[in-house]
């Protein structure tokens, strides 16, 4: 057991977990998208997990560092949430806010985060976002959406974990990256349940069943 | 280990002797040599025909002389260059700078069948003579150092035993019979740092490979080299390959590596195949492969191809690539060092890096230190490119300032333009005014200048560049390369690059400023990899060093630098322009240049869509196409309601 302190509440946690699953498992909330449970090789890409740790020069993404005997963790300084939540704004700022239309509608994560964070969701400091009307309807069991999706990642990299191999594969490069099915070799059926794994862990509405 | 190391120096031996042997009948022949450039930047402006011309005239006129292909001396602006070696003719080898086809049969006319060595054509001689002057009374080559590139334009890239002949693989063998750890303390005492950008130690890199315990461990060569403007690592592929080889070989020795890979883009085709080539031809020696040169170590390369992206570069994006997925950096540490290649313990270097480890090894690392600065020993090879008049590429001591390098080395600005900055390291760096021109170049000078060493592309701009448009440019790169992955940088980059693309179409708004500067720090600070970390450095250097540039396009609707497009107009000063001259007429593609009452030339703004094809051709004399911004500005002249005939 490792012996840590995260906003200066005293934590013990599982040696080579990281502070991000520490904190949270001590119901302590970083805002987090793209990290899943259990995952082995966390991407690190939404960038909303900043924390400050005693002796750091500048905040580190709470994902990837590994909690470490009287570590000094802070969730919760200006740097951090400044950080936070630029990085929340760029999100929105690529994504079609249209909660009324949306089946995530209310279980959002970006809803969440904004409230949390005290981020509009059209933040002034950006353009509104161009939907591109883009839906991806090639595969047997679910829809993709682009304009909801905010790239977190888990539906490509959890399902690698959790199904053995990917169903999905990013595709494009720079502002234009999207997520985008990937099909078995032919004749071998595209698993209906192992889809939906990947449904229920998208954080917007961008993945959704068929029918 | 005595006897083993006695086996391996009998070995090379044999191949030097051999080698040699080649060389000295090739060199102490009479009958002529023609070296040409034959590297990408030669084959570009046309050796291939040179040499083909070069064929048919010596078959033609009958005359026995070798045609010796080499890499590139770096003299990029003299290209196509070809060195003559006339032993017969009693004169030093001779350089020939632009050597086209029609000057390619006049030499052989002259020179090889004639005596005439045509003297107006030449750059200069290769050797000091009472006759002839010689090339290295020029700055732009006697201050030069090479180190990297020494053999560099004197070899065929193509023939390894050129190459052992002048003295290569030497360092292997006396790697060889040093101790592992040894070569990594003389790697770690020459204080070398890595050229691929970050300037790590490389001896601190190896140790911590050297330390791992792991079965298999790889050496990693990266030559993805995708910044825009810099071709350094292509041009010592195509030139001296296996100085790259043979640091590689001596790193896989270092920390104890079985595998190899060469990491070259797929656009690079001719640094592929002489990589390729020189990779068998080391295998064929023994060079490579199982008992190198009989001792007890293995280790073979392959070549692999990358598709070109830039971020592939990054180093664990590099790997991810390797083992066939999507290029995407992941999050550090764990170091490749500790978990690289399939997991492995893997050293990546640069081209430049790894080439410079043979002569470290031959000549110790005092000597290395003596070269350069301190803290950033060695030399230093920037490809220079933009507004200088002797563009191409440069091997100098660390520390030399800017100014003794854009100005006593390339020969300053051309067409009589004052320098307005310098873009150093690429996408990754920043531009310098000049205010910066006495910072000596070296790893922490420039970094403290807001610029870095980067790979070591340089791109020096006049008076005409409009600053804001060149962080557009480079925002424009850097945005479409992004990986996708991270959000700092996937979106960051965008708005940033929409912000520039606006301000320089004059629809730039008072709180962009603050807006850039503050996105741009952002960016900087959260983005996963160091494409994104270092991706706004041309939009925070530009804002700090040509802030007024910034702000005369916002608030005035004026590009200072008469650049952007959206911001100026062509005029014709009436004053200037020479009456029933009709030279930019015929150019414009709009046909909106008109001839007024008294047959000069005037421009209907209305037609015009800002090509500046009149300003080209405006006879220099008149100099009378003059651009003027904000567009509004510009002298209106009467078009006449009967149009006037152009020549009565
Ligand atoms: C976006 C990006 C692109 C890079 N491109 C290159 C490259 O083309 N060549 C290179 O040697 N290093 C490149 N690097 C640096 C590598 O990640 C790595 O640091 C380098 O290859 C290490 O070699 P060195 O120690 O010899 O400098 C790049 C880094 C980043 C972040
Ligand atoms: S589809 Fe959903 S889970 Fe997949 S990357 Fe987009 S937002 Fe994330
Ligand atoms: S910084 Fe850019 S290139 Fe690097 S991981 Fe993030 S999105 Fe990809
Ligand atoms: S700038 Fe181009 S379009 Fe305009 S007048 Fe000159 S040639 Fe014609
Ligand atoms: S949860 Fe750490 S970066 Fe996404």
């Amino acid at each position: 057991m490792i012996k840590l302190y995260i906003d200066n509440w005293e934590i013990h946690a599982t040696e080579g977990i990281s502070v991000l699953q520490a904190a949270l498992d001590s119901e302590i909330y970083i805002p987090n998208l793209c990290w899943v449970r259990e995952m082995t090789d966390p991407p690190a890409s939404c960038r909303l997990c900043f924390v400050e740790i005693a002796g750091r020069p500048a905040p580190v993404t709470a994902c990837t560092t590994i909690v470490e005997n009287d570590m000094e963790v802070h969730t919760d300084t200006e740097a951090v949430r400044e950080l936070q939540r630029t990085s929340l704004k760029l999100l929105l700022s690529a994504h079609h806010v249209d909660c009324g239309h949306c089946p995530a509608n209310k279980k959002c994560e970006l809803q969440n985060l904004a409230r949390f964070l005290k981020v509009k969701l059209k933040p002034a400091e950006f353009p509104t976002y161009q939907p591109t009307g883009l839906i991806d309807t090639s595969h047997p069991h679910l829809d993709y959406n682009r304009d909801r999706c905010v790239l977190c990642g888990r539906c490509v990299n959890a399902c690698r974990d959790k199904n053995g191999r990917p169903l999905f594969t990013f595709a494009g490069r720079g502002s234009e990256t999207i997520v985008t099915p990937l099909f078995p070799p032919a004749g071998q059926a595209l698993d209906k349940d192992a889809s939906l794994v990947c449904v229920d862990l998208c954080p917007t509405g961008a993945l959704t069943r068929k029918g | 280990m005595a006897q083993n190391n006695d086996r391996i120096n009998q070995a090379l031996q044999a191949l030097r002797e051999k080698a040699a042997g080649q060389w000295r009948e090739f060199t102490g022949s009479t009958i002529p040599r023609i070296h040409i450039g034959m590297a990408t930047c030669g084959l570009a402006a046309g050796a291939q025909e040179t040499r083909d011309a070069f064929e048919a005239q010596l078959k033609k006129d009958n005359i026995q002389a070798v045609i010796h292909p080499i890499g590139c001396h770096g003299h990029c602006y003299a290209e196509p260059l070809v060195i003559i070696d006339h032993p017969a003719s009693g004169l030093p080898p001779i350089m020939y700078q632009k050597v086209n086809e029609g000057k390619a049969v006049m030499l052989v006319k002259n020179f090889l069948k004639g005596n005439d060595p045509l003297l107006e054509h030449m750059y200069g001689a290769m050797e000091e003579s009472d006759t002839i002057p010689a090339v290295m009374l020029f700055p732009r080559f006697n201050m030069e150092k090479r180190v990297i590139m020494d053999k560099c334009g004197r070899i065929n890239p193509a023939d390894i035993n050129e190459y052992l002949a002048l003295g290569g693989y030497a360092a292997l063998g006396a790697a060889l019979s040093l101790a592992p750890e040894a070569i990594v303390e003389t790697v770690t005492a020459s204080g070398l740092r890595g050229r691929g950008g970050a300037g790590f130690p490389t001896g601190r890199k190896w140790q911590f490979a050297a330390q791992q315990n792991a079965a298999e461990k790889v050496v990693v060569c990266n030559a993805d080299e995708g910044d825009p403007g810099a071709y350094m690592d292509r041009t010592i592929l195509e030139s001296n390959p296996h100085q790259v080889i043979e640091g590689m070989i001596i790193c896989a020795r270092a920390i104890g590596a079985g595998r190899g890979v060469m990491y070259v883009r797929a656009e690079y085709p001719l640094a592929v195949k002489l990589v390729t080539r020189a990779l068998e031809q080391a295998r064929e020696l023994n060079l490579l492969g199982q008992n190198i040169l009989g001792s007890d170590f293995s280790f073979d390369i392959e070549v692999f191809q990358g598709s070109g992206a830039f971020v592939c570069g990054e180093e664990t994006a590099l790997i991810r690539s390797v083992e066939g997925y999507r290029g995407m950096p992941r999050h550090r540490p764990p170091f490749p060092v500790e978990h690289g290649l399939n997991g492995r313990p893997t050293v990546i270097n640069n081209v430049k890096t790894l080439a410079t480890i043979a002569p470290i090894i031959e000549n110790g690392a005092e000597w290395f230190r003596s070269i350069g600065t301190e803290k950033s020993p060695g030399t230093a090879i920037f490809s220079i490119v933009g507004h200088v008049l002797y563009p191409g590429l440069v091997e100098i001591p660390m520390g030399e300032t800017l100014r003794s390098l854009i100005f006593d080395i390339c020969g300053g600005i051309p067409d009589k333009r004052e320098f307005k900055a310098v873009q150093i390291g690429g996408p990754s760096g920043g531009c310098l005014p000049a205010s910066f021109l006495d910072t000596p170049i070296d790893f922490d000078s420039l970094t403290a200048a807001g610029a870095m060493m980067g790979s070591g592309g340089m791109v020096v701009m006049n008076d005409e560049t409009c600053m804001v448009n060149v962080a557009r440019y480079f925002l424009d790169f850097t945005q479409k390369e992004s990986c996708g992955k991270c959000t700092f940088c996937r979106i960051g980059t965008r708005h940033l690059l929409e912000i520039l693309d606006r301000i320089t179409k004059g629809q730039g708004k008072p709180e962009d400023l603050a807006r850039l500067e503050w996105l741009a720090a952002a960016v900087k600070q959260g983005s996963l990899c160091g494409l994104g970390k270092t991706a706004p450095n041309p939009v925070i250097t530009s804002l700090k060093y040509f802030r007024q540039e910034y702000e005369a396009h916002i608030n005035d609707g004026v590009c200072p630098a008469l650049m952007c497009r959206d911001l100026i107009a062509y005029y014709i000063d009436l004053d200037k322009c020479a009456r029933g001259c009709d030279a930019c007429v015929g150019c414009c593609p709009t046909e909106a240049i008109f001839t007024t009452a008294n047959r000069k030339k005037g421009i209907d703004q209305e037609k015009c869509i800002k090509c500046g094809e009149c300003r080209h051709v405006c006879i220099p004399l008149y100099n009378a196409v003059g651009k003027a911004s904000p567009p509004g500005t510009v002298p209106m002249i009467e078009k006449p309601k009967v149009p006037v005939k152009d020549n009565d």
